[in-house]
């Protein structure tokens, strides 16, 4: 990948705490599994950033070098990837995934 | 498209020592798959590293004709007291 991409995914991982990568976006996800991601994110009242990856062809490829992962959706908290549907959804189910956000400072702690 | 026995033999000879490897088409189109794969290799991996071991396994399958692959993995003790 060449130095301007990297340098786009950087500065989107630095100024988005919370972001996925989907297909669609989130009021039209255009894919069964990154609908249930955004479903998952909004359950945890997390703030969080979407990019629709199938209208950016060169952020779709980069992503799947950046982060060594095939497959779409990709979430990343804080700059670090977290996982992709399966992992983001055993993370939520298992209550892994709010402390994590938290963390993050993306949402309010349980007072 | 792929045959399940395709995606077996690529997982199985990427990852070592799976105890249990289930392949599931779930559209009967040959394109999108559900996987459980168990071994002791992942225990001193990451969830992330884990699947990641499963896709670098499928190499270019995964760029193509696997549309979708719904993926479990597990250590044989996890896999024992799901």
């Amino acid at each position: 990948m060449d130095d301007a991409l990297r340098t786009r995914i950087t500065d989107l991982l630095e100024k988005n705490k919370v972001l996925l990568f989907m297909k669609g976006t989130k009021s039209f996800p255009q894919c069964g599994f990154s609908a249930q991601v955004v479903e998952v994110l909004k359950r945890t009242g997390a703030e969080f950033a979407t990019v629709n990856i199938l209208a950016e062809p060169d952020l779709r490829q980069g992503m799947k070098e950046y982060a060594n992962w095939p497959t779409f959706p990709q979430l990343y908290v804080d700059g670090r990837f977290v996982g992709g549907c399966d992992i983001v959804t055993d993370m939520y189910q298992s209550g892994e995934l709010q402390p994590v956000l938290e963390r993050a400072g993306a949402t309010k702690p349980a007072s | 498209m792929v045959e399940i026995p395709v995606l077996e033999a690529r997982i199985r000879a990427g990852v070592p020592g799976i105890t249990h490897l289930a392949i599931e088409d779930l559209t009967g189109g040959k394109d999108h798959f559900q996987a459980v794969v168990v071994s002791p290799a992942f225990a001193t991996m990451s969830r992330v590293e884990q699947h990641q071991a499963v896709y670098r396994a499928l190499g270019e399958l995964m760029h193509g004709p696997v549309h979708a692959l719904a993926l479990k993995t597990y250590t044989p003790e996890a896999f024992a007291a799901r």
